[in-house]
């Protein structure tokens, strides 16, 4: 009964991981290389995906105007290159123009999504296609037209600013962060060691400072344990050389995003986050018990944009290269799409599910072309075969929510039952 | 009045409010002394719960263009327009419809927003909001409250599988748990209770009152405001007829005044004949999994035409037989219908079979606020028997005319308060949606009628109409009827068997004119001596 119960609610990741495992094999392509891709992009990805969390915890369902928060994101970046900035300069301000416009995006968003309550999720797709109109009018038209500089990557006609912007002064500026010496990009094996190290060495004095050492305490060492224990046995090892010479481990973006967590994780627990907890399950109790629920979700967007353009800094600083017309657009839906894979729902939406999610996304993404040359001899069926899965888990997600919110008046009166446990994807 | 001090902590004057084009209060007005219990009692849809929510500013009455008249709190006028306001003039309310946040524990509803906090580093940089919830707080100081209170339940339980009962309590836990309370709104707090129970809350009203807090009380049962009010107010259409103190009137005097005639009584015609052998519906060792509501084994056998109570404490279980029944929670063991097996956890096979069902849950399951009287009523029987529906060669449109006669026929008989058919249930008073759901089981003529707590927040005179419909198709029709309720008086008036529940169990299978103590026993779960 309970194991299928666990099965019945982890039935998306446990059909996805599936779909994975059998792509590795069909696509025969060595785990390795794999497995360095996906360490790339969910280097690129996860902080975009975490931007979701917050607002689906706080009702608002998937905030698809994190695209908003890209285009602030874009737009730092922009500025930086204009500005001739290079290294971690260049990211630091790029963050820091990125946080303002965030804030001041993700305000008028959160006062357009309170307007129109009960349709959040299609408000602010539309709210993403609408700034992008604004946005393309800032760089076609605004700089160079209104705005005069002379600067490489400004289109020959002194108008408007290029499609594609190189990157390369500050690429990897974060990965490759080195403080007194240590950090950049490490094999896998000493990053392993490192991280278990370090989560072996946080908890050890979140449970002194407590005074508490539980039983669960006692297993997250003994595992973070194991993890060393196992990197040290297979570092030396030569069947393991590929996997040492080809997977790299940012440190750096890697300990960001380990704080970006903990902050999200510790944010649940203020008081703005239990509030945000008490209007995502029940937006008239909260209101009736003095909460302010308007002003509530405005934060809620607000630090979701901001995460949103800070993780497409970080997206970009990875790649190297800004499509700076087009960079924006996806984001909401493969974010939206990746989160939903790692076990998600519009009610319910936690960091294990960015995480898992990010992974076998990216997974996916990376085997699915070389899987369908080998079954079909032909790579663009992958290519098809990954659009339909990201938009179908999508569609299949919103129908579910729909279905669920305006059955759970009506069905009822037939005499069924509407399921406590909030919708999950599948 | 304990208190005869000369301010009273709350008036109410000339208040009248407006839904559009129909005026549901004009010109009310009361007084409240402080530790003053103050009964508010009046026909569904006289007002109540609208004068109440006035008072706690709920944004209904904000979107509806606010209210006339004036309110005074401690003799200063206050224009309260949000319950952050009121809560902060320190007016508690328990709603009539529960006010809970269904995936937070007991603790967190109770404490909700008022949270105990731990500063940080980062409260300290970035506003009071950041400071850190302390959870443990929560849990000893909320535990602390329940155990005040007198009841037996744990503040880690979720709300959501909690039995309403205990939802009842939670609420009145979270409003003892505020300090600054002055003026104590409850809005029917005793409408699901036993009669154990709800004497624990009058027990607690009573002591609120003696620390001097004033209490509004706004119930259906007459008993209960002889029991523990000073003043009674009996609204009518909108209007005080008469605020008097309730030891100068009698109950059948405050019926008469809330109703405004004669009050219909007339008595549950008693069943003549016997009747048929014939079994209607068995079950072997039935095992419902209702949070809260757990059902551990029971075997029943209902003979057709009867009508079968099911009574017994909140928790214990009586409620998750009929939705086991229906099929709504996971349900193992063996149910046949009229010798035919039932599949078990469907509610499709169960409405097939033509078993309806009153929830009593009407919240969350009884029906679709937002649709109209009409489109409720007459929903399950589309979706059921395909009822309502014209043809129009291969087409198939809904017979909006057929809709609109079966909703005024239901109307009348009911007594539905409303503007007219087209009037979303949601808009409608408690009482009135209450009768809502129990027009639209009965509108799919079923074989096996299931309905728990049907009378809940229904006053005195539509409760008889509504207890006489049952008993009535019952007579009539020969509708076997499954009668589950916390009301004892109600179940010895209505049924032929009534079968005591306690720890998911039935006790005791007894007849309607065993004594109390009898009764009394065997909710306890002790089996009275053969
Ligand atoms: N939001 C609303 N829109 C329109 N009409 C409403 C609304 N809320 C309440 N009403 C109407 O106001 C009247 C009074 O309702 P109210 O809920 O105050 O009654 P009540 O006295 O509490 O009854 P009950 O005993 O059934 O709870 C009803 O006729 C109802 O239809
Ligand atoms: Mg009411």
């Amino acid at each position: 009964m309970k194991i299928k119960r666990f099965l019945m609610s982890n039935a998306v990741p446990i059909l996805f991981a599936f779909l994975c495992i059998a792509g590795i094999r069909l696509s025969g392509t060595p785990i390795a290389t794999i497995l360095s891709d996906v360490v790339n992009r969910f280097d690129r990805n996860i902080l975009l995906v975490l931007s979701l969390i917050i607002p689906v915890t706080c009702g608002l369902g998937m905030n698809f105007g994190i695209v908003l928060g890209a285009m602030c994101g874009q737009m730092g970046l922009v500025f930086v290159t204009l500005m001739n900035l290079t290294g971690m300069t260049a990211i630091l301000a790029a963050a820091l123009i990125g946080l303002v416009t965030a804030v001041i995006c993700g305000i008028l968003a959160g006062k357009l999504l309170n307007r129109t309550k009960g349709q959040e999720m299609i408000t602010s797709m539309i709210v993403g296609y609408f700034s992008n109109g604004i946005y393309q009018f800032i760089f076609l038209f605004l700089i160079g037209g209104v705005i005069h500089i002379s600067h490489k990557i400004i289109l020959s006609g002194g108008v408007g600013i290029k499609n594609t912007i190189d990157l390369s002064h500050l690429q990897y500026s974060l990965d490759n962060l080195k403080i007194f010496g240590l950090g950049g990009k490490v094999d896998v094996f000493t990053g392993i060691i490192f991280f278990a190290v370090f989560f072996a060495a946080c908890m050890t004095i979140s449970a002194l400072r407590n005074r508490k050492f539980d039983r669960n305490y006692i297993i997250r060492t003994a595992i973070c344990a194991v993890f060393v224990v196992a990197s040290l046995i297979m570092t030396g090892q030569e069947r393991f050389m590929m996997a040492k010479m080809l997977i790299r481990i940012p440190i750096p973006s890697f300990l960001l995003v380990t704080f970006f967590c903990w902050l999200i994780t510790w944010f649940m627990k203020t008081k703005l986050g239990q509030d945000m907890r008490a209007i995502g399950h029940d937006r008239d109790v909260a209101l009736a018990s003095g909460i302010k629920v308007d002003q509530t979700r405005i934060i809620a967007v607000v630090i979701s944009t901001v995460l949103a353009a800070w993780g497409q800094i970080m997206f970009y600083q990875n790649l190297g290269t800004v499509d700076a017309y087009y960079g924006h657009e996806k984001v909401g839906t493969f974010c939206v799409a990746a989160i939903l894979i790692g076990g998600a729902s519009v009610k319910k939406a936690n960091i294990g599910h960015a995480i898992l999610g990010t992974i076998l996304f990216h997974l996916l993404y990376n085997v699915s072309p070389l899987a369908s040359q080998k079954l079909f001899n032909d790579s663009m069926v992958g290519g098809y075969f990954r659009m339909t899965i990201c938009y179908g888990v999508i569609a299949v997600a919103l129908m579910l929510h729909v279905w669920e919110s305006r059955n759970s008046g009506l069905k009822e009166k037939r005499g069924e039952k509407k399921s406590g446990k909030p919708a999950k994807a599948l | 009045m304990k208190n005869t001090a000369a301010t009273p902590v709350l008036s109410i004057c000339n208040v009248g409010k407006a839904f559009g084009e129909n005026w549901v209060l004009s010109d009310v007005s009361l007084d409240i002394m402080p530790g003053e219990i103050h009964a508010i009692c009046g026909e569904n849809g006289a007002g109540k719960s609208t004068l109440m929510n006035i008072l706690f500013g709920m944004p209904v009455i904000q979107s509806t263009g606010g209210y006339t008249g004036k309110i005074l709190i401690d003799g200063e006028e206050q224009k309260i327009t949000s319950p952050e306001q009121a809560i902060a003039k320190g007016i508690g309310m328990v709603h009539q419809e529960f006010m809970l946040v269904p995936g937070f524990t007991v603790g967190e509803n109770i404490k909700l927003n008022r949270e105990p906090l731990l500063s940080s580093l980062a409260s300290r940089i970035f506003g009071s909001r950041l400071k850190k919830v302390d959870f443990a707080k929560i849990s000893s100081e909320s535990q602390h409250t329940l155990n005040r209170l007198g009841v037996e339940m744990q503040e880690s339980s979720m709300i959501e599988t909690l039995p309403v009962g205990y939802m009842q309590f939670a609420e009145i836990a979270r409003e003892i748990d505020k300090e600054n309370t002055k003026v104590l709104i409850l809005d029917e707090p005793t409408a699901v209770l036993t009669e154990s129970e709800a004497e624990l809350v009058l027990n607690i009203v009573q002591h609120l009152s003696d620390m001097g807090i004033a209490v509004v009380l706004i119930t259906h049962r007459i008993q209960d405001i002889k029991q523990v009010a000073d003043t009674v107010t009996v609204l009518r259409d909108g209007k005080n007829v008469r605020t008097v103190a309730v030891k100068d009137i009698s109950e059948g005097e405050i019926a008469q005044l809330m109703v405004g005639r004669d009050l219909d009584l007339t008595a549950i015609e008693k069943r003549s004949g016997e009747l048929s052998g014939e079994i209607a519906l068995t079950t072997k060792n039935l095992v419902v999994d209702m949070p809260g509501e757990q059902v551990n084994g029971v075997d029943l056998e209902i003979r057709k035409g009867e009508i079968f109570g099911i009574g017994g404490l909140a928790g214990q279980g009586k409620v998750g037989i009929a939705n086991g029944l229906m099929g709504n929670y996971p349900t193992e063991g063996e149910i046949s219908v009229f010798g035919k097996p039932l599949k078990l956890n469907s509610p499709k096979d169960s409405i097939a079979a033509k078993l309806a069902f009153v929830s009593e849950d009407r919240r969350r399951m009884g029906f679709a606020p937002n649709l109209s009287i009409g489109e409720n009523i007459a929903a399950p029987s589309m979706v059921a028997h395909n009822r309502f529906f014209k043809k129009f060669g291969f087409f198939e449109q809904v017979d909006e005319k057929a809709v609109r006669e079966t909703a005024e026929k239901n109307i009348q008989e009911f007594q539905i308060k409303c503007t007219g058919p087209d009037q979303p249930v949601g808009t409608l008073s408690g009482g009135n949606q209450q009768k809502v759901c129990v027009a639209s089981a009965l509108e799919l003529s079923p074989d096996i009628l299931l309905v728990s707590e049907p009378t809940r927040g229904i006053d005195v005179g539509a409760k008889n109409t509504v207890l006489n419909t049952i008993s009535q198709i019952n007579r009539e029709k020969g509708v076997t009827v499954i009668f589950t309720s916390s009301e004892l008086a109600e179940l010895r008036q209505m049924c032929d068997r009534i079968a005591i529940v306690s720890q998911g169990k039935i006790v005791e299978i007894m007849k309607p004119d065993a004594s109390d103590e009898e009764f009394g026993l065997a909710m306890s779960g002790e089996r009275r001596e053969a």
